[in-house]
């Protein structure tokens, strides 16, 4: 009976003993290990989180730039769109512009040359009246010169009257 | 490196050599328990004599092979007794009577009929408990070292042995079993864990005391953890006992049956710690004891590879139930703590 027989030293010194221990290792070694762990597993936490905001940050960094040269790259896109597309409007304009001034040229070369072409034409009925005159002056004095020529004349005259 | 390593072989080597010096000279120690009988081997009582305490620590027959553990007694008349247990022993390690008291059966007696003394000795127990308690500083502060001189750094040397078993009591026992109010209760898993399983490991070493295979000290542990699972229970623990939710009226009154069960199962609770550890770590010294006993039960030598290599095996078994049952009373008491603190759910 001996092994089933607790023994009242064995338990008084038991629980003396496993108290000091419990004591003694509570407040100098699992406490001081304990917070250790704890900084220690803190701090890598800490540099993990870090590491990975490092990251996302780049990552952001990155992404922005990819963003700004996006943006420069439409900004170019529109600025060679636009400064080609005033470029064609200027050389629409300036082709339209000297169209429009030759146009113009030719059509006060028509109308000077009307002009011209009027004066000439109304000189020439001028000249060509003052000659007819003349040269009608001529043949009439020379016709009239007799008065039977004169009576002649008179005589056809009437006829083409009284045709009439 | 090499160096290193050569010089580390060398000294597991003078290691093994020590612990087979001192198996060998346990061995004679079997042979002479057996024959201080002066009759036939008694397997049982050799046996039951190495499994339990005793006032003397005995290492071998011979000079200084005994070492006189300091009796202290205390009785009504005589008040506080102390003295070494040699005086119960002669020249030729016969027993004798010492002022009043015998020694029967590795229990102190007194000789007056009518006397009642309590025993409060430094027994082989004690004295192996003092040692390795002694260790248990020993390392632990040494690891303790380890977190100030490389503070928030990898852990080096003995450290690096003891962190991962600390967190694992703590994040793979204690966390999951107690829940967020874990860390009050922290210390005491770890102190138990590493108190049982030195004590355990401690018990295996061939002369050692088998600390941890008796009842008072199982028993004391028990109910070191019956008394905080207690103190710590809130309100819906004791109303999971007395007025267990989800069960039919009809079990809690007129008749108690439930909360009787129940009240019944909160001191089952460090009946089967104690139990269980004591069991378990005598059950594995008796076993080896056996094996060995078989050689001298034959009578051959030829019996003694055999025995040995059972032997051998077995221990190799006890290192692991070792662990397994300071692993096993440090969860269950965490359980029993989980069970005391759990909310309401």
């Amino acid at each position: 009976m001996d092994l089933v027989t607790p023994g009242i030293g064995l338990i008084f010194w038991q629980t003396l003993t496993f108290l000091i221990v419990l004591l003694i290792l509570s407040k100098y070694v699992w406490k001081p290990i304990m917070n250790a762990l704890k900084a220690r597993e803190g701090s890598i936490e800490d540099a993990l989180s870090a590491a990975e905001q490092a990251k996302e940050d780049m990552e952001k960094l990155s992404a922005d730039n990819e963003k700004l040269l996006e943006e420069a790259r439409s900004e170019r896109d529109k600025i060679i769109k636009d400064a080609s597309s005033m470029a064609s409007k200027i050389r629409e304009e300036a082709k339209e512009d000297a169209s429009k001034i030759a146009d113009r040229m030719v059509e006060d070369a028509k109308h000077t040359i009307d002009l011209e072409k009027q004066a000439a034409i109304n000189e020439i009925r001028n000249q060509v009246a003052e000659l007819s005159l003349k040269i009608s002056e001529k043949i009439l004095r020379k016709n009239l010169s007799d008065d039977k020529n004169q009576k002649a004349l008179i005589e056809e005259y009437m006829k083409d009257l009284n045709q009439n | 490196m090499k160096d290193k390593l050569k010089k580390r072989n060398n000294y597991f080597n003078k290691l093994a050599f020590t612990l087979g010096l001192i198996f060998i000279f346990s061995g004679v120690n079997f042979v002479s328990a057996a024959d201080d009988t002066d009759e036939e081997f008694n397997p049982g009582d050799m046996i039951l004599h190495h499994v339990v305490d005793d006032h003397i620590w005995h290492f071998y027959d011979g000079p200084f092979g005994t070492l006189y553990l300091p009796v202290i007694l205390y009785s009504s008349d005589r008040g506080l007794e102390v003295f070494s247990s040699s005086n119960f022993y002669d020249d030729h390690h016969q027993l004798v009577t010492y002022n009043g008291y015998k020694v029967d059966h590795s229990h102190i007696v007194p000789v007056e009929e009518g006397r009642h003394i309590l025993d409060f000795s430094i027994t082989k127990n004690v004295a192996s408990m003092f040692v390795s308690v002694a260790l248990l500083f020993l390392v632990f502060f040494s690891v303790r070292k380890g977190y100030t001189n490389n503070e928030g750094k990898a852990p080096k040397g003995i450290q690096s042995f003891f962190e991962p078993i600390i967190i694992f009591i703590r994040d793979e026992v204690a966390r999951p079993n107690i829940g967020d109010k874990y860390e009050k209760f922290l210390p005491y898993l770890l102190t138990i864990f590493f108190f049982i399983w030195f004590n355990n490991l401690m018990g295996l070493l061939p002369g050692a005391a088998n600390v941890t295979g008796n009842l008072a000290v199982t028993g004391t542990l028990a109910i070191f953890t019956f008394i905080i699972t207690q103190l710590s229970g809130n309100k819906h623990y004791w109303q999971h006992i007395f007025n267990t939710p989800g069960v039919p009226w009809w079990l809690k009154i007129p008749l108690p049956i439930m909360p009787v069960v129940e009240l019944i199962g909160v001191f089952t609770k460090p009946f089967s710690l104690t139990v269980r550890l004591f069991a378990n770590i005598t059950a594995g010294h008796i076993i080896i004891l056996s094996l060995f006993s078989l050689i001298f039960i034959f009578q051959s030598i030829w019996i003694g590879p055999l025995s040995v290599a059972f032997a051998v095996f077995m221990f190799f078994l006890e290192l692991f139930v070792a662990l397994l049952q300071a692993f096993i009373f440090t969860i269950l008491s965490a359980m029993y703590f989980g069970t005391a603190v759990e909310d309401h759910h």
